[in-house]
């Protein structure tokens, strides 16, 4: 569900006859499979982002992880389960297409865990209320989709065939938020001050997701010309904000936004100044929840350690024992 | 400094959408056994009623050919135009065919 835009700058220097057959069939829109050549950069690049783009996934289930026992009906709450069971099936498809780029699932996880791998600074941000998993499906999903319907082009044969299933299951999530900030302000003062109060929250930190501006980020070159990306990372913020404040005037609310204006000119909704301070602060590990996520997936995994010794343990004494036939 | 954990195995997991398609391929799950690695895909890979019958297959029993070979392998088909239908005429008249 939730990519961002953490690319660092690669050089795009070799000039050998693989490296030169290997653009020609970028440039043809031909799709590249684990076992073609392909330079070491292309395969860290890949190996990066498709990792953390799974890690987003995976500490993505904790926001809304924390309101399934609270929400307000069964409806919302088997709705909400479904939602954050996808999203760690979404995990599980990113790390077995990074895995076919030639690193371990058991690799992978210990970035993540260790802290040395990168995920998605919106979900170091609390759920204080019910309205944050509609603010969340609403417009977190919404500027995840944004970001994810080109990756379902991107050069890499298993990233882009992960990313369409992906974007398929993932509709429903920006639907099903919409649905709860719908209902809340249609609902009492207190609930349409609830809404309002969540989508002034979220609404900076998802203009964020997109990843630093184009005129600071000379690092989207190399991830563009090898066509893993697409869209600038302001290209994508835009669309986002063009297709995301008449749904938010639809409700009736507003944004925490001065500056925000349609520009007639352009035809698009100009908005205010990102803090990206406040960026890098919460990428750096100092977010509200940083600190708090990562304790909640290590306690996790350590927790699950018994089942998996046990799971291994057991299928290595099924595939010792000796047929009981022969015993005669 | 943590270790990372032992290697759990990798399955290809191939679904069947409706009766009468061949299984298809969809993606992979790590399990430490077969039973485990079914389990595994139906709630990976068929959340939404994709499918009717699954097969986990461990990745290494796969064979596959080299992309290297492609040209080699393939080759040979490409000048064989005659197994293609439209290669015969056959007159407007006759109609289908």
């Amino acid at each position: 569900m939730y990519s961002q835009a953490l690319n660092t700058p690669t050089t795009l220097a070799d000039t050998s006859e693989a490296a030169t057959g290997f653009q020609a069939r970028i440039d043809a829109e031909d799709r590249i499979e684990p076992n073609d050549w392909m330079p070491d950069a292309y395969r860290r690049t890949l190996v990066r982002q498709i990792s953390q783009h799974a890690h987003s996934e995976i500490v993505g289930m904790l926001p809304e992880g924390n309101w399934i026992t609270r929400a307000p009906s069964l409806r919302r709450k088997a709705a909400l389960l479904a939602k954050v069971q996808d999203e760690g099936g979404h995990g599980l498809y990113l790390y077995a297409a990074a895995e076919t780029l030639g690193v371990s699932r058991e690799e992978l996880v210990e970035q993540l865990l260790t802290g040395r791998a990168k995920y998605s600074s919106i979900f170091n941000y609390p759920t204080l209320t019910w309205a944050d998993i509609g603010a969340i499906g609403w417009l977190v999903d919404g500027a995840a989709i944004m970001n994810q319907i080109p990756l379902c082009r991107c050069s890499f044969g298993p990233y882009a065939r992960a990313m369409i299933r992906i974007c398929r299951e993932e509709s429903f999530h920006q639907r099903q938020g919409y649905e709860i900030m719908l209902t809340l302000a249609r609902g009492t003062p207190e609930q349409k001050a609830m809404a309002q109060d969540a989508l002034d929250r979220w609404w900076w930190p998802c203009l964020m997701m997109f990843g630093p501006p184009d005129t600071q980020s000379q690092h989207s070159d190399a991830s563009m010309h090898w066509k893993i990306k697409r869209f600038t990372n302001d290209a994508l913020r835009q669309k986002f904000v063009d297709a995301t404040v008449p749904q938010g005037h639809y409700l009736g609310l507003t944004f925490p936004d001065p500056e925000l204006r349609f520009d007639e000119a352009s035809g698009h909704w100009a908005f205010g100044e990102i803090d990206w301070a406040e960026f890098r602060r919460v990428l750096a590990g100092d977010g509200p929840c940083n600190r708090e996520r990562l304790a909640a997936r290590r306690r996790a995994h350590e927790d699950g350690a018994w089942v998996r010794e046990a799971a291994l343990a057991y299928a290595a004494k099924q595939h010792a024992a000796p047929p009981r036939a022969e015993a005669a | 400094m943590r270790m990372a954990d032992a290697p759990t195995p990798l399955w290809e997991v191939f679904i069947r959408s409706r009766n009468g398609l061949a299984h298809k391929h969809v993606g992979s799950v790590h399990a430490a056994d077969a039973t485990m690695a079914l389990q595994a895909a139906r709630d990976v890979y068929t959340r939404r009623g994709e499918g009717l019958s699954i097969w986990v297959v461990p990745s290494n029993a796969i064979t596959a050919s080299d992309p290297a070979d492609r040209d080699t392998l393939f080759e040979p088909t490409g000048s064989k135009i005659y197994r293609h239908p439209t290669f015969y005429e056959v007159p407007d008249e006759v109609g289908n065919m």
